[in-house]
């Protein structure tokens, strides 16, 4: 047994190294960014010379590990589960060109949305691609499934989504490693023509692709990771799949009656999927995330054997845990303590000194003498700003929107709009927005917070660092309307007097308010 | 054997660190583990909660289930109350008494406490007063862990081996100093 403690994350991380990993690739995103972490401070990477940089976003990154799979290398591809929205593109057409070396694309999907906008469930996006999804139910399935999907997708040709759950991406257990695997040679396509997605091409790759889904459903039948446990008590069944195992095995504290068919691999295991329904009365489904595999067991006409989430046995949305089976499976519950109402929420704030501090409070000042309701947020530390004391923001939708929803209102009539937005999600999508505002001078005023760094995860690299005026003079914002100001408490008049020029100017400007985060700063 | 405990604070007071030294020490006694962490945005002085979960036999679940926990053990007195709802009701509460006020109308802490005793088994402590006095205010988390140490079935020379190790890049002052407010926290529930 390792003595290390691994999280779910780490676990994976680990697993891709020991088969033969050659490339991670990235954008930080909570609850997938330690997978990437791991990998940069592990010394036998740093020794295999393992591709191991952040990337600017989820498309560029999904592009880079096909790019090393098509040169013959195994390569991951991690990132949150909307982070898959921005990588669909890559994603979707790496189906259709199927890969070469070992392709491992990671969501992790965040039920509850602990720091998400959504919670979205990407075994979804498995489907709709068509190919097969692996679901880890414990931070050894993680591992072990790295060295398979890597060599399910050299032999059959196709890429793999790796799904994880923040529970398990951030839970941590004692695992054990296989040996070694040497990474791969380089090795090019054998016909590097499937790789031109031209419609001749992509119709005959589409066909091949079609043809492979009763391949992957055999796969799925014989998968070590589904697995049907028999009992006597057949006025139920169970399926529960990935994490969900664990909190129905709990619930029966290992002694369930009932016949479970536990799934971690997709599409679902036919033959298995058909002795349960043949053997079973009613089928309780217990899936962390959305009601992927109840949905479909369903049917169109909701058929009534069938409950989990949609038929209100388990709630239609968040996590799951032991409690909530037990309840659906009719057990008895343990008493719980009524919460007291002494207890108030405690939400996250910007640290004591925090740089967004002096930009809000000096944006809240100018736009004082403005009706509410006319700044576009984004997606980092600074949506912070939408709670009190601030309330400085009016919206926060997905990575670069604050630019583009910023210019959509101006263009409505809506003035003034203001956009604020860090630097690395600046760098990550927001600057095709700008181009777009650039393009029309549309009257709007950009404040990119710049702090170094991608603060929100952790403080990683931010691609930007150094560039993000050269950036924006470079997507053809005037000289003069760049102005750059450092958001100190002691510099809050003169930052007032720059907001309220730009904010009056009748086109576009970008306020760079630029100092170091401090949580980056004190890691020094 | 089995052991669930959920470890609750604020962003910023170190229960990652009392949850990284005892699961490392029940790894040393070949026992499992599962611990499982809230990163993200509840970082940044929002309620955090980390479930550590001890075992002979394989452990299942990565959370505990409300009303099931064998100890909760908190940094500040609010978030103690609103852990509680895991503890089950012959589980052991620990909880030090100073408030963390970040937030607009911070409860009467009075009543808070008040609330916390009249758990069965509680062990309330100002582990802010303790740490302090011994010239290490930042060892809180320390003398909590000292605290709970009365409570597991893992032995006490364990533990600080374990203290040691997480510390061991920090050198010999940060380690004593962590031992010692180990120790006075180990004193404090006697």
């Amino acid at each position: 047994m390792s003595e290390n403690l691994l999280l779910g994350d780490e676990a994976l991380a680990q697993g891709a190294l020991d088969a033969g990993l050659s490339g991670c690739y990235a954008y930080p995103g909570t609850p997938s960014t330690e997978i990437m972490e791991y990998i940069q401070s592990s010394p036998e990477a740093a020794a295999r010379g393992v591709h191991r940089n952040w990337s600017s976003n989820e498309k560029v990154a999904m592009e880079e590990a096909l790019g090393m799979s098509y040169a013959g290398k195994r390569a991951m591809v991690c990132m949150k589960h909307v982070g898959l929205n921005v990588a669909a593109d890559g994603f979707i057409n790496a189906a259709v060109t199927g890969s070469n070396g070992g392709l491992l694309v990671v969501a992790a999907d965040d039920p509850s949305m602990h720091s998400s906008q959504n919670e979205q469930d990407s075994r979804f996006y498995a489907q709709f691609a068509l190919i097969p999804c692996l679901e880890p139910s414990s931070q050894q399935e993680a591992y072990n499934m790295a060295a398979d999907a890597f060599s399910w997708s050299e032999q059959y040709e196709t890429p793999l989504l790796l799904r994880l759950t923040t529970r398990l991406s951030h839970s941590r257990a004692n695992i054990c490693t296989a040996p070694a695997q040497a990474e791969r040679a380089l090795r090019e396509p054998s016909n590097p023509r499937r790789f031109t997605l031209l419609p001749a091409i992509a119709k005959q790759n589409y066909q091949r692709l079609c043809e492979k889904q009763a391949v992957f459903a055999e796969l799925s039948d014989k998968s070590p990771y589904n697995l049907y446990y028999a009992g006597q008590d057949c006025s139920m069944g169970i399926i529960c799949t990935g994490i969900a195992s664990n909190y129905v095995q709990e619930a029966f504290a290992g002694k369930c009656p009932h016949p479970i068919l536990k799934i971690s691999q997709y599409p679902l295991p036919q033959e298995k999927l058909a002795r349960l329904l043949a053997e079973c009365e009613k089928i309780l489904v217990v899936e962390e995330g959305m009601p992927f595999v109840e949905t479909q067991l369903r049917g169109p006409l909701g058929d009534s054997r069938i409950l989990g989430r949609l038929s209100g046995a388990l709630p239609r949305s968040g996590e799951l845990n032991t409690r909530l089976v037990q309840a659906a499976c009719g057990l008895p519950l343990p008493p719980l303590v009524q919460p007291s109402p002494l207890v108030l929420n405690r939400p996250p704030r910007l640290c004591e000194g925090c740089p967004h501090i002096s930009t809000y409070e000096a944006l809240n000042q100018v736009l004082r003498d403005y009706p509410a309701g006319r700044v576009f947020g984004d997606i980092g530390c600074y949506t912070l700003g939408a709670l009190p004391p601030f309330n400085a923001i009016s919206s926060c939708v997905d990575m670069g929107a604050s630019i583009a929803m910023a210019k959509g209102a101006a263009d409505a009539g809506l003035l003034p709009a203001v956009a604020v937005i860090g630097d690395s999600t600046f760098t990550h999508s927001g600057m095709t927005g700008l181009l777009d505002a650039v393009w029309e001078n549309s009257p709007i005023t950009i404040i990119i917070v710049d702090n170094y760094t991608t603060a929100m995860t952790g403080g990683q690299a931010s691609l930007g660092y150094g560039k993000i005026e050269n950036i924006c003079l470079g997507l053809g914002v005037a000289q003069e309307h760049l102005r750059i100001f450092n958001p100190l408490p002691k510099l809050h008049d003169a930052n007032v007097r720059v907001l309220q020029e730009e904010i009056a100017y009748p086109g576009l400007s970008v306020v760079i308010a630029r100092r170091e985060c401090l949580q980056t700063i004190r890691k020094k | 054997m089995k052991y669930d405990i959920v470890l609750a604070g604020v962003g910023g007071q170190g229960i990652l660190s009392i949850a990284a030294i005892i699961g490392q020490a029940a790894v040393s006694q070949g026992l499992n583990v599962k611990q499982s962490e809230i990163h993200g945005m509840s970082q940044r002085g929002g309620s955090v909660v980390a479930h550590l979960r001890l075992g002979s036999a394989a452990i299942k679940s990565d959370q505990i289930a409300p009303g099931s926990a064998d100890m909760v053990l908190a940094m500040e007195p609010m978030e103690a109350l609103r852990s509680l709802e895991f503890l089950s009701p012959a589980g052991v509460l620990i909880s030090n008494t100073t408030p963390v006020v970040n937030i607009g109308e911070y409860p009467p802490l009075p009543e808070v406490l008040s609330a916390l005793q009249a758990h069965a088994n509680s062990h309330l402590l100002d582990g802010d007063q303790i740490a302090k006095a011994l010239g290490s205010p930042r060892a809180v988390n320390m003398v909590l862990l000292g605290a709970m140490a009365a409570f597991l079935a893992l032995p006490e020379e364990i533990l600080t081996a374990a203290i040691r190790e997480l510390f061991a890049r920090k050198g010999e002052a940060v380690i004593a100093s962590n031992l010692k407010a180990f120790a006075a926290g180990r004193a404090a529930v006697n």
